[in-house]
């Protein structure tokens, strides 16, 4: 599904991402786990296709396509989905209607009319329940006012939504109770099918144990230095990130 | 609603002014230039009585003692007053009972617009008058009106049939020397709506007026009144187009309101004159005066307005608040894009006591334009407790435009609360690309943005006219990001 070949990223001259290569195949979750400033960001905002990055070398190939010639918002509409850290606001648009448009947009691309507004409900409605958001919710203004929590919940919501091919998580953990941890990692893993892939970007083991990944992958200083299972998130838990940086 | 939230964003892909058409239609004109005659020259066409003869004279004498105001933040180029043509009719005199009677030009004309003037087609609850050019075409939905003792008819109409309220009520709002372009319109108006709710009557439908200037070279200049009496409650719409033409066209109207005691009139503007090209060649000049008396205690007035078109607007809908308890609204949105000026906002007059007013103002600067915000809340001796709220934010899209905020604040009373907010922003990248992220492209996305910014002003309009303004603030913005 995703082919990342020896990727190098600047951001005002200054490289953040340093030959990097991921495979991604569909049906399977990829952990990306590193400490703060070593590229995990950078690497989900080159994929959704984020302005202000300059990829210097290498390519990406999504589902056969070269993903650097597409722009952003194609990107989106062929499937891609990024869970973001800061979830921006924007103030007097409703939920529902971003929702709507959001849908409306993937489906007009897809050939389709406009979604019936009963289906839409009736979709909202599942959403809703599988992140155990209320109603009020998204009848108010996109993310403005929400706890950071719901603003987390708030992006799986769109995720269970939105229905992605692959979805890129970056540190949806971030800021969450345990509780919260756990309705987001439900959701996550409801949404999980043979036919797409998710990448969850963390710096802690924590979420890992909701989101069973089938690979680990160490990113630092710009390169993943080194990939395995499960067990290499309980390692890094263990011994911190520290031994690793030898192998960098 | 599902649906027209989506046409809305449809819509967004047209980027031409979609009323830029003319109509071919044989006129009646004046000579062009202002002179005593010509004034004669309009009363005469009109058939007018000598009581209006003489306000126009009046008000010419006092015009050409007067200068233009230079105030404004704008850059105004040199007017020929003597260039304009100020009476332009269809030469198809048409009687306004019966829709036969209208030519098809006409008719057809008002349908490109979204206008039917046909009642069987138009949705119930609205109805128009259209004014194109300098004369009133039709007024729908007479009967259903004069069953409430509704008046709703052309000003030349009113003037022929109803000459004592005319006589009574117009220019106690807006004096004939009031200022510059209201002078000038009090000489040579040519049409314009006239409206009266008697007393105790809540009027069943919106008014709506639909104005349309034509031919080329000619000025419009129409006057509006409405009166509601005591007890009194109308809501009153009002639309404008122009065709796309290089040479400037000049509209300096006159909106005069009057509510007696506990009536209530709210007055909703979308206006979409053509604004000119994307280098600012040709457009209209929106010079207009619009004012309402709150006469009687507990009455209210609201102005909304949507301002998307026009080269230059000047135009500052106000409300003098002489009645006890008395209130006075003004919710506003005013988008300029590529060469656009936009000098606007609302003047605040309290006098009675316990008087209140709220002046939501929301500019939006794209392109190479310039987004003025200019209030005066002004507060007397006698306006004991009364209060003011004023909120002014500006949206700035790009960083070649520009939005300036001028609120004067004059308080002469201690019990009085007046408070004043105002902020600037932009639509961030981070906004924008979360909506690309969703597969939202950047037309659409602004759309939804400005559409979100705009919310609290355009929940104020009527639900057909809310839709329509949705539309034009996309329509407006097109192109102004990226």
């Amino acid at each position: 599904m995703l082919t990342i070949k020896n990727l190098h990223v600047e951001i005002e001259g200054k490289e953040i991402i340093r030959g990097l290569d991921l495979e991604v195949k569909a049906g399977e979750v990829h952990a990306i786990m590193g400490p703060n400033g070593t590229g995990k960001s950078t690497l989900a905002a080159v994929i959704a296709g984020r302005e202000g990055y300059d990829v210097t070398e290498g390519e990406i190939i999504y589902n056969n396509k070269e993903l650097l010639e597409m722009e952003t918002e194609e990107r989106a509409l062929n499937g891609i989905f990024l869970g973001f850290q800061y979830p921006v606001e924007i103030p007097g648009v409703s939920m529902n209607n971003f929702m709507r448009t959001a849908l409306n947009e993937q489906r007009k691309y897809r050939g389709l009319d406009p979604i019936p507004a009963s289906e839409f409900l009736t979709q909202m409605e599942e959403a809703r329940k599988l992140v155990e958001i209320q109603d009020k919710l998204t009848n108010r203004s996109v993310n403005e006012g929400f706890s950071g929590g719901e603003k987390k919940r708030n992006e799986i919501f769109q995720m269970a939504m939105i229905k992605p091919t692959l979805a890129i998580l970056d540190e949806t953990d971030s800021g969450l109770d345990i509780d919260a941890l756990k309705v987001v990692a439900r959701g996550v893993n409801a949404l999980k099918s043979k036919d797409n892939a998710t990448i969850v970007i963390t710096h802690y083991q924590r979420l890992l144990e909701y989101i069973i990944p089938d690979f680990v992958h160490v990113l630092f200083d710009g390169k993943i230095v080194r990939s395995g299972g499960r067990e290499l998130a309980l390692e890094l838990e263990e011994k911190g990130y520290e031994w690793l940086k030898q192998e960098a | 609603m599902a649906n027209t939230k989506n046409n809305i964003l449809e819509e967004v892909t047209q980027s031409e002014y979609k009323y830029g058409f003319f109509t071919d239609i044989e006129m009646d004109t004046a000579p062009k230039g202002l002179n005593e005659d010509i004034i004669r020259f309009i009363s005469a066409k009109k058939k007018e009585p000598e009581f209006m003869l003489n306000f126009r004279l009046k008000a010419f004498e006092r015009w050409k003692k007067m200068t233009e105001p230079d105030w404004a933040h704008l850059n105004i180029p040199p007017i020929d007053y003597q260039e304009i043509i100020y009476y332009a009719a269809p030469k198809k005199k048409p009687k306004l009972d019966s829709l036969d009677d209208v030519d098809p030009e006409l008719l057809e004309t008002f349908d490109k617009l979204g206008i039917s003037l046909d009642e069987q087609k138009r949705l119930t609850g609205v109805a128009v008058d259209a004014v194109f050019d300098s004369v009133s075409v039709k007024t729908t939905f007479q009967d259903t009106l004069k069953k409430h003792g509704i008046i709703f008819c052309s000003f030349s109409e009113a003037v022929q049939n109803h000459p004592d309220l005319v006589k009574k009520y117009m220019g106690s709002v807006v004096p004939a020397g009031d200022n510059y372009f209201a002078a000038l319109n009090s000489a040579v108006f040519t049409d314009g709506s006239f409206c009266f709710i008697p007393a105790g009557v809540r009027c069943p439908v919106e008014l709506s007026t639909y104005f349309r200037i034509n031919s080329a070279g000619t000025g419009q200049f129409e006057r509006t009144l409405i009166v509601a009496e005591e007890g009194a409650y109308v809501s009153y719409l009002e639309g404008c187009t122009a065709p796309q033409r290089d040479e400037n066209q000049l509209h300096a109207a006159v909106v005069e309101i009057v509510a007696l005691k506990d009536a209530e009139v709210k007055y909703s503007t979308v206006q979409n004159w053509y604004p000119g090209d994307k280098n600012g060649k040709g457009g209209v000049y929106n010079f207009v005066t619009k004012r309402g008396m709150c006469k009687g205690s507990h009455s209210k007035i609201s102005w909304t307005q949507v301002e998307t078109g026009s080269a230059i607007t000047w135009k500052y809908p106000s409300c003098v608040l002489l009645g006890d308890n008395s209130i006075g609204e003004f919710y506003s949105v005013a988008v300029t894009n590529n060469r656009q000026q936009a000098d606007t906002g609302s003047k605040m007059t309290h006098i009675g006591k316990n008087t209140k007013s709220t002046i939501i103002s929301k500019g939006i600067s794209a392109g190479f334009s310039n987004n003025s915000y200019r209030g005066l809340v002004k507060i007397s001796k006698m306006a004991e407790n009364s209060r003011n709220f004023s909120q002014c934010d500006s949206l700035l899209l790009g960083d070649k435009c520009g939005a300036h905020t001028f609120p004067y604040i004059d308080t002469q009373n201690s019990s009085s609360i007046v408070e004043h907010e105002a902020t600037t922003s932009k639509i961030s990248d981070d906004q924008l690309f979360y909506c690309l992220q969703r597969g939202i492209d950047t037309e659409k996305a602004i759309g939804l943005i400005v559409n979100g910014y705009a919310k609290e002003v355009l929940k104020q309009l009527p639900m057909e006219f809310a839709v329509e303004a949705q539309k034009l603030l996309a329509i407006s913005l097109e192109g102004s990001v990226g």
